[in-house]
C-alpha cells in the first residue's frame, strides 16, 4: 500500500495551467483539444476526522456541445437479497451475485439528460446513466429476476449515498467554461476511480478525458484497518491486551471512590 | 465532532458513542450487570453493523470484567477449579460460536440469527426481571409472605458421571455440569457479544448450586477469558473487532459505571430492578418489531467474501 501515488492538491498549478490555456498566446497550441478538465484535488484521504467532502471537476471546452461527467468508483462483487416473510418475520431468501458493479457512480451534465441526443451503443459504452451499468450476473447464477435484483443494487447504493440520486448539473461559467461538483460521503468506498469528462455535439461523442481519482484511508485509521486485514492474530491480540491495559488503568484511576 | 471508526467504515458522532457507553456503564454500576446485552443492541440500532457490534462489544467486556476480576480474586471469591471447568467449556463454545458466525455470514442471515437471539434472550430475561421485582414490590406491602424453598433439590443432574470436588463452593458435582454451562455461554458470548453473565449467574445458583458469594466473581473470571478468546477469534476470522469504537465505549463506560455505582448505592433496589426490566423488554420490543415490520426495501446488499470485510 505504499507509494500511492499522490498527485495532491494541484489547485494552484490548474488554475495557472488553465489561465494559461485560455489566453491567446496559447491558443494555437491547443487547438487539437477539445476539451480540457481537472479536478481540484486528485485525492480523497480518509482520515479520522473525514465526515464527506465535495469534489470540484471544472474545465472548458473549445467549439459547440454539451458536457457529460461520469465518475466510476472502484468495481466490486457483490450479492444481492432479497427477504421474504417467514412465520411472521423477513428473512433473506433469494440472492444474487453480480460483478463489475461501480462501488461509487455519479452523472452530471450540462444539458437536459433528455436532450442528450447520444444513441444508445453511446450510453453503453461510457455508461451514462443508471440503466446503462452494464451489471452482470456472476457466472452460474440464475437469470430469473435478474433485472429486479440489479435494479435493487442501484437503489440501494443510492441510499447509501454511493450512487447520485438523478442526474446532476454540470454549468457554464462565461462561455466555454465548466464546472461541477460530486458529493463524496463520509462511507465513500476507497481505490481508483475514473472520472469521465465527455464532449458530446450532433449525437455523438467528440472528445473525451479521463481523469483518476484516489480515494484512500490515511493517518491512525487506515493503519487500524489494514492492521486488521494483514495482521489479524496480531490485532486480536493488540485488542485484547489494549482492553486489559485500559480495563486495569480504569480501576487504578478510580481505586479510592 | 465526528470520528471514523475503521472497521465499522462509517463516521460517527464521538459524544454520541461516548453518551451509550456512559448510558450502559451507569447501568452497569446501578444493577451490578456487564451490561453487554443493552451495548449490542444500542450499537445496532444507531447503525453499526451487528458483526461489528457483536465483536466489539465482547472486547469491550474484555475491559470492562479486568477490574472485576481483580477486586473479586483478592477477596478471595473465585472458584479457579470451578471457573477453569467453565472456561473449558467457554473455549469449545466460543470458538465453535465463532465458526457458525462466519459460516451464517456467508450465508447471509447473521443479522437474523444475531437480533432473534437478542429476541428470545432479551424477552426470556425480561419478562423475569418484571415478574420478580413485581413480587418482590408486592411483597414488601404484605410482609410475613414468602419465605424460602431449599437452595437446591436433588435430581437427574448429580446423577451425571465425571463427578468432581469444587471446594470453594462446597460442591460435589459432575464436571459436566459447568463445562455445559460454560459452552453455552461462551457460543452466546461469540454469536452476540455478551458476556453472557446474566445466563450463567442464574445458571451457577440453581443450576449448579454454588453459594452466592462465590458466583460473580467466578463468572466474571470465565467472563474475561472467554470474550478475550471471542474478540481473538472475531479479529482473526472476520475482522470485525473495532479498537477505536471500543475505546470510546470504554471511556464512557468507565465513567458512567462509577456513576453507577454511587447511584445505585442510594437508591431503592425493587423499582430499579422493574425499570432496567421495562427497558430490556423496550429493547427487545423495538429488535422483533424491526423483524416484522416490513422492511423499506427487501432487498439488500452485502459483499462477497474475499472482497473487504
Amino acid at each position: 500500500m505504499t507509494g500511492t501515488p499522490r498527485i495532491g492538491r494541484a489547485l494552484p498549478v490548474v488554475a495557472v495551467l488553465l489561465a494559461i490555456l485560455l489566453t491567446a498566446g496559447s491558443r494555437a497550441a491547443v487547438a487539437a483539444e477539445r476539451l480540457v478538465a481537472d479536478l481540484d484535488d486528485h485525492l480523497v484521504a480518509i482520515t479520522t476526522g473525514f465526515t464527506g467532502t465535495e469534489l470540484l471537476l471544472f474545465g472548458s471546452i473549445q467549439g459547440e456541445g454539451e458536457v457529460v461527467v461520469v465518475v466510476h468508483g472502484p468495481k466490486e462483487e457483490l450479492v444481492v437479497r432479497r427477504k421474504d416473510r417467514v412465520a411472521g418475520i423477513w428473512v433473506n431468501r433469494e440472492e444474487r451475485a453480480f460483478r463489475g458493479v461501480p462501488a461509487f457512480y455519479h452523472v452530471a451534465t450540462s444539458a437536459d439528460p433528455g436532450t442528450l441526443d447520444l444513441p444508445r451503443t453511446a450510453l453503453d459504452r461510457h455508461r451514462i446513466g443508471v440503466d446503462h451499468l452494464n451489471l452482470r450476473l456472476q457466472p452460474g447464477e440464475p437469470a430469473e429476476d435478474r433485472d429486479a435484483f440489479a435494479e435493487a443494487i442501484v437503489r440501494n447504493k443510492i441510499r447509501v449515498g454511493h450512487y447520485g440520486a438523478g442526474t446532476g448539473r454540470v454549468q457554464w461559467r462565461g462561455g466555454r467554461l465548466f464546472r461541477t461538483t460530486v458529493l463524496i460521503p463520509a462511507n465513500v468506498p476507497v481505490g481508483t476511480y475514473t472520472i469521465e469528462t465527455l464532449l458530446v455535439a450532433d449525437g455523438e461523442v467528440v472528445s473525451a478525458q479521463t481523469t483518476p481519482l484516489f480515494v484512500n484511508k490515511e493517518g491512525f485509521g487506515a493503519q487500524v484497518f489494514r492492521t486488521a486485514h494483514n495482521y489479524s492474530m496480531l490485532y486480536g491480540i493488540g485488542a485484547i491486551l489494549i482492553a486489559g491495559l485500559a480495563g486495569l488503568a480504569a480501576s487504578w484511576a478510580f481505586r479510592k471512590y | 465532532m465526528h470520528i471514523y471508526l475503521p472497521i465499522a467504515e462509517m463516521s460517527v458522532n464521538i459524544f454520541a458513542i461516548l453518551g451509550i457507553g456512559a448510558g450502559i456503564g451507569v447501568l452497569s454500576g446501578i444493577f451490578g450487570v456487564g451490561g453487554g446485552f443493552l451495548m449490542t443492541p444500542v450499537l445496532i440500532f444507531v447503525g453499526i453493523p451487528s458483526p461489528v457490534a457483536v465483536a466489539t462489544g465482547a472486547n469491550q467486556i474484555v475491559a470492562s470484567s479486568v477490574s472485576g476480576v481483580m477486586a473479586h480474586w483478592r477477596r478471595g471469591n473465585v472458584d479457579v477449579k470451578m471457573g477453569l471447568m467453565l472456561l473449558v467449556g467457554g473455549f469449545f463454545g466460543s470458538t465453535g460460536g465463532v465458526f457458525v458466525f462466519k459460516w451464517l455470514q456467508t450465508l447471509g442471515q447473521i443479522d437474523l440469527v444475531i437480533r432473534l437471539s437478542y429476541v428470545i434472550f432479551l424477552g426470556i430475561i425480561g419478562a423475569l426481571m418484571m415478574v420478580e421485582s413485581l413480587r418482590a414490590l408486592l411483597r414488601a406491602r404484605r410482609p410475613g409472605a414468602g419465605g424460602r424453598g431449599k437452595l437446591h433439590e436433588h435430581n437427574w443432574l448429580h446423577g451425571l458421571p465425571f463427578k468432581m470436588r469444587f471446594r470453594r463452593s462446597k460442591l460435589y458435582i459432575s464436571a459436566l455440569l459447568p463445562i455445559g454451562v460454560g459452552a453455552f455461554v461462551g457460543v452466546l458470548s461469540a454469536i452476540m457479544g455478551v458476556g453472557g453473565g446474566f445466563v450463567m449467574v442464574p445458571a451457577m445458583i440453581y443450576l449448579l448450586g454454588m453459594p452466592t458469594n462465590v458466583v460473580i466473581g467466578t463468572s466474571l473470571f470465565q467472563i474475561l477469558f472467554v470474550t478475550a478468546n471471542a474478540t481473538f477469534l472475531q479479529a482473526t476470522l472476520n475482522q470485525t473487532v473495532d479498537v477505536v469504537l471500543a475505546m470510546l465505549l470504554l471511556v464512557g463506560g468507565v465513567i458512567g459505571a462509577q456513576v453507577g455505582t454511587k447511584l445505585g448505592a442510594k437508591l431503592r433496589g425493587e423499582q430499579l430492578r422493574g425499570l432496567l426490566a421495562a427497558m430490556v423488554l423496550a429493547v427487545c420490543g423495538k429488535l422483533l418489531f424491526d423483524l416484522v415490520l416490513t422492511p423499506d426495501d427487501v432487498y439488500s446488499l452485502g459483499l462477497t467474501l474475499g472482497n473487504g470485510q
